[in-house]
């Protein structure tokens, strides 16, 4: 009994506001390349799609012909910044009113138009379809609004990690962020539009209405007007955030005097809607009437999803359109980040099905998306400042295809994170003000990394301006962008340096540590060589760990490094701390590796110079000799001082090149190195390089190594694989080796099996 | 605890066996024995079943004990909830001249009070058309009455129960509802009346099976509407309520409560909303101005709701083909609200209309869900917003009907909102 078109939270278009100054590059972002348009037209907000590809500049490393006698220097290999053009998908929410501006500043920017038609969706889409055709010179091609609501879902929930959330009322944060489920199906859509739709999901093409309710967010909306003379739908939200519901609602204790024990219903509970408004002779506040219209409706909704989930044995239940905070019993509530989009994303969709925009992956460009908002608008005073109500999101192509490793435990409950910022509130602050902190010597760093362009200053500078302003919405809205991790920190910088064309301001860093590990490489593999094997493997231990100091990425090694870049390897391992260190498991991965050896080995590498190629290639070629597999993984694109594959590639030929076992490792293909599709400095093992999975599961790999803070720490310290694995680093970060009950430098060394092998072992012993 | 079942057995003299042998109505199904596995299942002695079948003397012996155990006069249950207060009264009308003599006046005054007026102050009424004339209850044959009045007004009535001084007739007074419990310090001060508070879902269940079982003559008790879906052809139909479970129960008073019942004892509450009668009632205050049920029900007649409710049809024209929606299905209540000219052009007749069908249907769609979750195919539905509500009765047989194609059944009781107060006397009479 449902409408599926969707209320926005908007003001609806009484007034026609079209002398508004946008910053429209800022909004309406490479609209020069941009075809296969779309639009939802709701009630109030129209939102936009369209898909453009964006060229920027990418470092591109490329080895010198040593063979010849031209090489110019001792460099190792040159950088060349290349322009490379990727894909972006592009949706802006506005209100109605700008529609005719709107659609004007497009016309005026679409250069190459090759494109016809225009894909719409949404109730107010046959309203403006004049509008449209006239203004755009496109023909305008309806489709379906739920299928496209249902495209949209589908697509955010297996592209957009944190997707979906729980409203948590009293806790910190408002919101928590769910982990998305590798298999998203099946799932129970509530569609809150004017009226409500639920939906059940089976499949990408399979789905099927099956219920729904006219009490929705018409039914607020209108009798919200009537009740209090209030025009406006958000108006309307804003009173009933001020308003006391129990002066007008009925409780169980206003009826009982107290709870109704027997039926465990607690004295608060709602016994009767507007129960207390029977009479003729009391006045009630509109903020009262609006809150008690709320509450009523949105425990409607929810009790009628809970009943349809319940029948039909769906466990998932998302609400989309108006935003409802009900608590639906047994059934858990589940909102979208970017509900508002689905019908956008959707309609996109099915214009661009001809490019297969599902067999990509897409991820979530910080930089360009505008992110969650509070529905308080007092939370925010950042949000103010904007002009009008554009909201952006904006999603890249990414050019590797990302599943999970097939070695996670329970890809289902696995979370990247060891800590979530927007819960942990003293983390939250220090993370902020050490990004904050570490802003200045991140915008010098790009500044030098081109020194022959004019410019960069300039560019520089508004890296910085964007970056800042994040981490204050942030500070206010930690939730804006789903959960809030030093991982999303990091990533949001590296979209906004990318975004102003800075795709790898340690490139030149990188080169030179590089060269200078090199040289010392022989030297340090045969000092090893002569330690007996048990000295050896510690030694092996400690040179990864000393490595792992140099890493430019850390505040503390940032400072020592740039005042002496003399710091060497040994007094790296001279800061170590001796052991017992923080988290040692070493007695146990000795005694693992006086056993057989591993099958295959699993690495995934961290920083350049001498990291990779003093600390991680001695041990990896220790594991080759003892006739292990080993699989390198490094990021796919450049993230501060970590070793690219690209550079990883021209390194290993290098180092093969006087190493005979690294040579033949490569030669008898027991050496692969692989990328990990990501740009991070974290690890995210649920989003990784399709091929690395396949070469995972070919070569049976049984050992993984994660290397350093990012990828060890603040990702994956939790995590729990199906196989042994070894996480190594040196916390160097003071106030992280605080909270962790260490100091400076403390080395954590975590080599675990996984439970499952035990409880065998153990089962074994003891009958059941 | 009088538990009958076990009670020794002398004083075989008694009026009470008249009316056993000879029934001189269909209404005296006699409760007491009706009732009987129920005592009996707390008796450590329960014979029950087998001694229902036995010889006439086993009978005679068993409603001698249950004189000893009868409560004296007054009979009262009582149901207070969050908008009304249920009252029903038994009125005996076998009292021999002895009793007559030995009866105090305040029990005779009280007894002509209820049962001469038809109202009581400005705001209590006697349902005089649900009244149940020759009912036998434990032996005793006589009326009930069914009263009913605000809860606002419970200080007046307590201050009433004072004048006449209630207390010194019986100590107990058997009630049931949230008010029982939030008011039950209030009658013990300001009427010096001790309550016996009753659950309300086991007096309502009690209630409903027992009204149920007396009225198998006259106008039955539970009826249904023939052919729902034709407004033209849509007659209300007796309903044989013989063989009740497994049954939803959709309790409607000012908040809503649904149980399965599958057995006598066994019955759960599955869920409730808070949209219920006091919704109607509080918004159509707020929208119209009206201060009365009465009212609102009235102005609800005579409106037309599709001038407030967005329609499937004012969306897209007709139906919505693709998920089987008719065009005259109700897309967003209030949805035509949001506009401001349709806002100045509705009449309050429309919006009481529109608030009416609103909380209808959406009862009604909560109830359909848990029907199927419950897989419970008989539906019936009591509670006072559907007094005098008939607009309210055919849209929930119609919604039924015309969502599960056919296969609920929704039902009505004609007494309504009494089952609760009569559970409660039922508890009086026989303590469970």
């Amino acid at each position: 009994m449902a409408e599926c078109g969707r209320l926005g939270r908007g003001t609806s278009s009484h007034t026609m506001d079209k002398s508004i100054t946008l910053p429209p590059d800022e909004i309406f972002r490479n609209l020069e390349n941009a075809k296969r348009f779309a639009i939802d037209i709701g009630g109030s907000l129209t939102k936009l799609a369209y898909y453009s590809t964006v060229q920027h500049k990418v470092a591109k490393v490329r080895s010198f012909d040593h063979s010849t006698k031209e090489a110019p220097s001792d460099k190792l290999y040159e950088i060349s910044v290349q322009e490379e053009v990727t894909a972006r998908l592009h949706f802006i929410k506005f209100e109605n009113a700008y529609i005719e501006t709107c659609l004007d500043f497009i016309k005026d920017h679409l250069v190459n138009t090759e494109t016809k038609v225009i894909k719409a969706t949404g109730g107010g889409a046959h309203k403006f379809k004049e509008l449209i055709e006239k203004k755009l010179g496109l023909k305008v091609d309806k489709e379906d609004e739920m299928t496209c609501l249902i495209k949209g879902c589908n697509f955010v929930l297996k592209n957009i990690p944190h997707e979906a959330f729980v409203y948590a009322k009293h806790a910190d944060s408002e919101f928590r962020f769910q982990t998305t489920h590798p298999d998203i199906f099946p799932y129970l859509l509530v569609n809150i539009g004017s009226g409500v739709s639920i939906v059940k999901v089976e499949s990408e093409d399979k789905f099927e209405r099956i219920g729904g309710s006219s009490i929705g967010g018409g039914t607020f909306w209108g009798l919200g007007a009537l009740l209090t003379k209030t025009k406006r739908f958000d108006e309307l939200l804003q009173l009933a955030s001020k308003g006391q519901h129990t002066s007008v609602d009925m409780l169980v204790k206003d009826i009982y005097g107290g709870s109704y024990g027997s039926l465990g219903l607690t004295g608060d509970l709602i016994a009767s809607s507007f129960g207390k408004s029977a009479t003729a002779d009391k006045e009630f506040s509109k903020e009262d009437m609006a809150k008690s219209l709320l509450h009523m409706i949105s425990n409607d909704i929810g009790q009628l999803a809970c009943l349809y989930a319940k029948l039909h044995n769906l466990s998932r239940v998302y609400f989309g359109g108006f935003f409802i905070r009900g608590h639906p019993g047994e059934v858990q509530a589940l909102f979208l980040r970017h509900e508002g989009y689905l019908g956008a994303i959707g309609a996109f969709l099915k214009g661009a099905e001809e490019d297969n925009p599902n067999q990509y992956s897409w991820g979530e460009n910080y930089a360009g998306s505008s992110g969650l908002m509070s529905i308080s608008p007092d939370m925010n005073p950042m949000q103010r400042a904007r002009s009008g109500t554009f909201d952006m999101l904006e999603m890249d192509r990414l050019e590797r295809q990302l599943v999970n490793l097939p070695l996670l435990q329970d890809p289902s409950s696995y979370i990247p994170d060891s800590v979530d910022l927007s819960e942990d509130a003293p983390a939250r602050e220090y993370w902020l003000y050490c990004f904050e902190e570490a802003l200045d010597g991140v915008v010098k760093r790009a500044v030098a990394s081109q020194p022959d362009m004019p410019e960069a200053a300039e560019r520089a500078e508004k890296f910085r301006q964007k970056y800042r302003h994040k981490l204050q919405t942030l500070r206010y809205q930690p939730f804006a962008y789903g959960s809030l991790t030093v991982r999303s920190l990091l990533d949001t910088r590296e979209h906004c340096l990318n975004e102003f064309n800075f795709p790898d301001p340690y490139s030149k860093i990188k080169q030179m540590e590089n060269d200078i590990a090199l040289k010392y490489y022989e030297k340090v593999v045969s000092s090893l060589e002569q330690l007996s094997w048990e000295e050896r493997q510690f030694a092996l231990v400690r040179g990864v760990l000393a490595g792992n100091v140099f890493d430019w990425g850390a505040k503390a090694v940032s400072d020592v490094l740039e005042s002496d870049p003399e710091f060497g390897f040994e007094e790296a391992k001279r800061q170590l701390e001796e052991r017992p260190w923080l988290v040692d498991s070493y007695d146990q991965w000795l005694k693992r590796v006086k056993g057989p050896p591993h099958k295959c080995a699993l690495f995934f590498v961290d920083n350049s110079g001498v990291d990779i190629i003093l600390g991680v290639m001695p041990f990896v070629r220790e594991l080759l000799s003892r006739g292990t597999e080993v699989v390198l993984a490094s990021n796919s694109g450049p993230a501060l001082n970590d070793v690219t594959n690209g550079e990883l590639q021209i390194l290993t030929e290098r180092i093969a090149a006087m190493d005979p076992v690294i040579q033949a490792g490569l030669n008898e293909d027991r050496l692969t190195l692989v990328q990990s599709g990501s740009s991070s400095p974290c690890l995210d093992l649920s989003r990784l390089d399709k091929v690395l999975a396949m070469v995972v599961r070919e070569r049976q790999t049984d050992l993984v190594i994660i290397e350093g803070m990012g990828r060890a720490i603040h990702t994956n310290y939790y995590a729990m694989l199906s196989c042994e694995s070894l996480k190594m680093a040196v916390i160097k970060n003071s106030w992280l080796a605080d909270r962790l009950g260490g100091k400076l430098f403390s080395v954590v060394f975590k080599y675990e099996v996984p439970a499952e092998k035990n409880m065998c072992d153990s089962a074994a012993l003891t009958p059941l | 605890m009088a538990l009958n079942g076990h009670q020794p057995d002398h004083d075989i003299n008694g009026e009470d066996e008249t009316p056993m042998k000879q029934p001189r109505s269909n209404k005296e199904m006699p409760g007491c024995l009706r009732n009987e596995p129920d005592s009996e299942a707390a008796a450590p002695a329960g014979r029950a079943s087998s001694e229902r079948h036995n010889s006439n003397s086993t009978t005679r012996r068993r409603l001698d004990s249950v004189k000893k155990t009868r409560p004296p006069f007054p009979w009262f249950g009582m149901d207070i909830g969050g908008t009304l207060v249920k009252l029903v009264y038994f009125e005996p009308k076998d009292i021999t001249a002895e009793e007559e003599q030995e009866e105090v006046e305040n029990l005779k005054s009280i007894r002509r009070y209820l049962t001469s007026n038809v109202a009581y102050g400005k705001t209590g009424i006697r349902d005089v058309h649900l009244e149940l004339q020759d009912l036998t209850l434990c032996g005793r044959t006589g009326n009930l009455h069914f009263i009913r009045f605000p809860t606002h007004d419970l200080p007046a009535f307590l201050q009433m129960g004072r004048n006449k001084h209630f207390s010194s007739l019986h100590t107990t007074l058997c009630a049931t509802g949230g008010g029982a419990y939030k008011f039950e310090s209030d009658f013990r001060t300001m009427a010096d009346l001790q309550l016996h508070k009753l659950d309300e879902l086991d007096c309502l269940i009690r209630g409903v099976l027992y009204i149920d079982s007396v009225m198998s003559s006259g106008p039955s008790e539970c009826y249904y509407f023939e052919n729902p879906t034709e407004p033209d052809h849509c007659i209300q139909r007796p309903y044989p309520l013989e063989n009740p479970y497994p049954l939803l129960l959709v309790n409607i008073g000012s908040g809503v409560s649904i149980l399965a019942v599958y057995s006598k004892n066994n019955y759960k509450r599955v869920t409730g909303t808070s949209l219920g009668g006091g919704t109607f009632l509080g918004l159509c205050c707020l929208l119209t101005g009206c201060s009365s049920f009465e009212e609102a029900l009235e102005m609800a007649s005579q409106g037309e709701s599709t001038r407030v409710d967005k329609l499937v049809r004012d969306i897209y024209g007709g139906d919505y083909e693709r998920f089987g929606l008719p065009g005259w299905a109700v897309a967003s209540s209030f949805g035509n609200m949001m506009s401001k000219e349709k806002r100045e052009s509705v009449s309050k007749e429309d919006l009481a209309r529109a608030t009416l069908v609103t909380i209808t249907n959406n009862i009604g769609s909560i109830t359909r869900m848990c029907a199927l979750n419950e897989n419970i195919e008989r539906v019936v539905f009591v509670g006072n917003f559907l007094r005098v509500n008939t607009l309210s009765m055919k849209l929930l047989a119609y919604a039924m009907d015309y969502w599960s194609k056919g296969q609920l059944k929704a039902l009505f009781l004609r007494h309504e909102g009494y089952f609760g107060a009569v559970g409660a006397l039922l508890e009086l009479l026989h303590p469970s």
